[in-house]
């Protein structure tokens, strides 16, 4: 038989080898799969890539898929240092794009610049303080979070939807259940083909990794993380650092979703966070809680999503077996992590 | 002749560490056999593969003669072997009668006069004195301890393995485990005892066999030794065992207490009505069993655990409800070590450096974190106290327990405080550390700090402090001369016998 070691330390090298090697395999096995359909593998995975940077469209499709995911994943890996679960990275989306569009459907003729900024400030401010409600229930009261805030994931998604079908439907909309677009004033213009955000996205990252690196917050939230204990040892303000952080961590999840909003969809629907908030889970621990790993995980996730979605249409593929692929991969990466932290040891017996 | 237990050859490594290095054990029945060594020297990885709990990488164990492969705690069982753990695998809320019979096979129904009588039987053999019907929860460390032994003798064990089982207990609870032991001797029982304290080898042991960095060093037997020579063999090297106690002149008072309270979550009295004066140029030492109301005295003083009645001067100045930043600026110098160095004293996922800021980041100017200086001062100390790490920047988690002291004492004794609380600064140190300690205090104390000691070491604690406080359900028993007091005084006042000596 065998059995499992727990690894003490791993050289950066062996880690990275591993991680590779899982890809390999994941690409393999997806290869099996696809063969049992008749297709290809190395031809599907050809197109796979020319899907996602086939073309300078390719490209900047790859690069709009980028930007939530980062922000959204830096958001939550300021939650997650501080040993927060916060699972509610959807319903900050949403609610940050519910203050966001309250502005641009009610000051919709402000001047552009204006505009733009007071929405920023709004989406900040709306999913900063939705995930305040869970952080608060921790800090007061010792709550677990992870429950709260995914619960609270489908408060907002009902409130969108209530706005959607209710009181702020779109009278022009003859019928269709759809909140109106924003005006012009109120989306967000381009530089090089691709929305403003990937630049606001460029500063986050810089600015989120002085914050965790070089701010005396930055260390407060680090030391809380490893240990609550020695928070109150060094004489830290426990509550008040959870909240904070908390709210930071909600407020870049709700630019996350004033730029969807804005820019993507130009209005507020249920479709605007798409399930980032919670495919950013996943970048945000692939991506070891540091911003420019982020960067690059989430680059490749997003490549990954838009070549899967070429492939259906390329190679006549159902959504369902892109998605397999997907999940194969994901499984893959993550079941790898299982064997940087262990050791097989085969027993002969 | 082979002896009775012979473990030959025993190789074992937990990633690049290798615990236990082809080690021998030969132990015999009717003897009680000490097995000597100072932390980390393999000793309990070593028992763990005898009882079947760890599968070692390579070697053998004979018992009886016969080569039998310890697969399980099961099998060890089987062939008579049983161990008492350190930290005791007890059910709270269940009795006496019920432990012994957990994990028990015989029969289905529990047929509890029939098992009365042979409680009973065994106890009176081996002078345990259990009451069956006794739940957990309200035994004394002690007999929950004889509970332990009498678990691992009701499943028909005689091979019994004891894994520092003085650590926890009073001097007097002590004594009457060394009667016991003997008679498990007079049985005809083979009992391997691990311990790192080396009167207490002197005390009971027929044979003991010393271990260092998981090796086999010797096995010699206690008419052939000398407590010196085991400390040598433990260590490697010649050892100078006495503490000193430099003769200071008392100062004035820095810190008076009196009549301190608090209460836990539970609201169950930790303190009650602890008094005490701590003087410039004096170490105050702390002694009582684990859980006494010392983490919380602690606590109390440095501002991290929330009083409901007495008071705390330092100079005349009220601590009472002052958080530790607000102590800190009173310009009050106060330097804790807490007993939990990583969960509480550092940060195990940090390098030496941020570590070095966890107690003045906050008085730096702006929102930004300069660690210019802490870099400084961490290569200073790794020179000072001989720290050895691969480096600054490698968190500290990487370091062995005795340099993570290090580093806490380090980062505590930078700010030159003039009140110093320690709570067991050597507890799982090794010897080479822990006399380091020691000095690194007594050079406080010359300084003219005031130091409260909190200790578990009797003897260490009589022959470093300048005063002892006897602490026992938060109370104190009394305040004793170090120079005057005894171990079995010392010992009276642990188990809650009070006297009037408040010392002064």
């Amino acid at each position: 038989m065998f059995r499992l070691v727990k690894r003490s330390e791993i050289s950066r090298k062996k880690s990275i080898v591993i991680r590779l090697l899982a890809i390999l395999l994941a690409f393999t096995a997806a290869g099996i799969l696809l063969l049992t359909l008749d297709l290809n593998p190395l031809e599907v995975y050809a197109s796979m890539i020319k899907g996602a940077f086939g073309s300078a469209y390719r490209v900047r499709e790859v690069v709009i898929k980028t930007v939530p995911l980062v922000i959204t994943s830096l958001g939550i890996a300021i939650a997650f240092k501080m040993l927060f679960w916060n699972i509610g990275a959807d319903g900050q989306i949403l609610m940050g794009a519910f203050a966001a569009s309250y502005v641009a459907l009610n000051y919709g003729d402000l001047p552009r610049f204006l505009l733009l900024l007071l929405m920023f400030v709004a989406g900040a401010l709306g999913g900063g303080l939705w995930a305040l409600i869970p952080g608060f229930f921790r800090a007061q009261w010792r709550t677990n979070e992870t429950i709260i805030t995914l619960m609270m994931n489908y408060v907002a998604l009902k409130w969108i939807t209530y706005l959607q079908y209710g009181p702020w439907k779109d009278p022009q909309a003859m019928g269709f259940p759809k909140i109106p677009n924003f005006t012009a004033n109120a989306v967000l213009p381009k530089l090089f083909g691709v929305h403003v955000g990937w630049l606001i996205m460029l500063l986050l990252i810089v600015i989120i990794h002085v914050f965790l690196n070089h701010t005396k917050k930055g260390y407060e939230i680090a030391v809380l993380g490893e240990s609550e204990n020695t928070a109150l040892y060094a004489g830290m303000n426990v509550k008040n650092t959870i909240v904070s952080a908390i709210f930071l961590s909600g407020a870049l999840c709700g630019i996350a979703g004033m730029i969807e909003a804005s820019a993507v969809s130009n209005t507020l629907s249920v479709e605007v966070s798409g399930g980032v908030g919670y495919t950013a889970i996943i970048t945000t621990w692939l991506g070891a809680l540091k911003p420019l790993v982020i960067l690059l995980v989430s680059l490749l996730f997003a490549a990954l999503l838009q070549g899967g979605s070429f492939i259906q249409t390329a190679h006549g593929i159902p959504e369902s077996t892109a998605l397999l692929l997907q999940g194969m991969i994901l499984f893959f990466v993550l079941g790898s992590e299982f064997f940087i932290r262990y050791r097989v040891i085969l027993r002969k017996e | 002749m082979m002896a009775d237990i012979a473990m030959e050859g025993i190789t074992k490594t937990f990633g690049k560490v290798v615990a236990n290095k082809n080690i021998d054990l030969q132990v015999k029945y009717g003897e009680i056999h000490a097995l000597l060594g100072e932390n980390g020297a393999g000793k309990s990885t070593l028992v763990n593969v005898l009882s079947g709990i760890y599968i070692p990488d390579s070697g053998s164990v004979y018992i009886d003669g016969k080569e039998t492969r310890l697969n399980s705690p099961r099998i060890a069982a089987e062939v008579g072997i049983g161990m008492i753990h350190q930290h005791f695998k007890l059910v709270e809320n269940m009795n006496a009668r019920e432990n012994i019979l957990l994990g028990n096979k015989k029969g289905l129904l529990l047929q509890k006069e029939k098992l009365n009588g042979e409680i009973v039987a065994l106890s009176e053999r081996f002078g345990l004195k259990i009451n069956p019907d006794q739940k957990v929860y309200d035994m004394t460390v002690g007999e929950k301890q004889k509970l332990e032994i009498m678990k691992v003798l009701f499943r028909g064990a005689n091979i019994l393995i004891l894994d520092e089982p003085t650590a926890v207990l009073t001097p007097q609870e002590t004594e009457n485990l060394f009667e016991i032991i003997q008679k498990m001797k007079d049985e005809g029982c083979a009992v391997i005892f691990i311990t790192h304290k080396m009167n207490e080898v002197m005390m009971i042991a027929d044979r003991i066999t010393v271990l260092r960095k998981g090796e086999t060093v010797k096995t010699l037997t206690k008419e052939e030794t000398s407590p010196q020579e085991l400390a040598e063999l433990m260590v490697g090297h010649k050892v100078d065992l006495s503490i000193k106690r430099p003769k200071t002149e008392k100062g004035r008072v820095l810190l008076e207490v009196k009549d301190l309270q608090a209460v836990n979550e539970e609201g169950i009295k930790t303190l009650r009505g602890i008094s005490f004066k701590l003087a410039t140029r004096e170490i105050l030492g702390v002694a009582g069993l684990a859980g006494n109301g010392q983490k919380e005295l602690c606590e109390a003083l440095a501002g991290l655990y929330p009083i409901t009645g007495g008071s705390i001067e330092y100079l005349g100045e009220s601590l009472v409800g002052k958080s530790p930043r607000e102590i800190s600026s009173l310009g009050i110098s106060m330097s804790f070590v807490p007993e939990d160095r990583l969960g509480m004293g550092l940060v195990a996922a940090m390098d030496m450096v941020d570590n070095f800021i966890l107690k003045d980041y906050y008085k730096q100017k702006g929102m930004f974190v300069d660690r210019k200086q802490a870099r400084e001062k961490a290569r200073q100390a790794i020179k000072k106290l001989d720290i050895s790490t691969p480096g600054i920047n490698n968190s500290i988690r990487e370091l062995s327990g005795g340099n993570i002291q290090k580093v806490l004492l380090a980062r505590e004794l930078n700010s030159n405080p003039s009140l110093l609380i320690t709570a067991y600064p050597v507890r799982g140190l090794d010897i080479n550390v822990s006399y380091k300690i020691y000095d690194l205090i007594n050079e406080e104390k010359e300084k003219g700090v005031a130091i409260l000691y909190v200790g578990e070491d009797l003897d260490v604690l009589l022959e470093l402090c300048d005063r002892i406080m006897v602490l026992c359900h938060g109370e104190v028993m009394g305040i004793l001369d170090a120079d005057k007091a005894g171990k079995e005084e010392l010992g009276l006042l642990m188990s809650g016998e009070k006297t009037d000596k408040l010392g002064d």
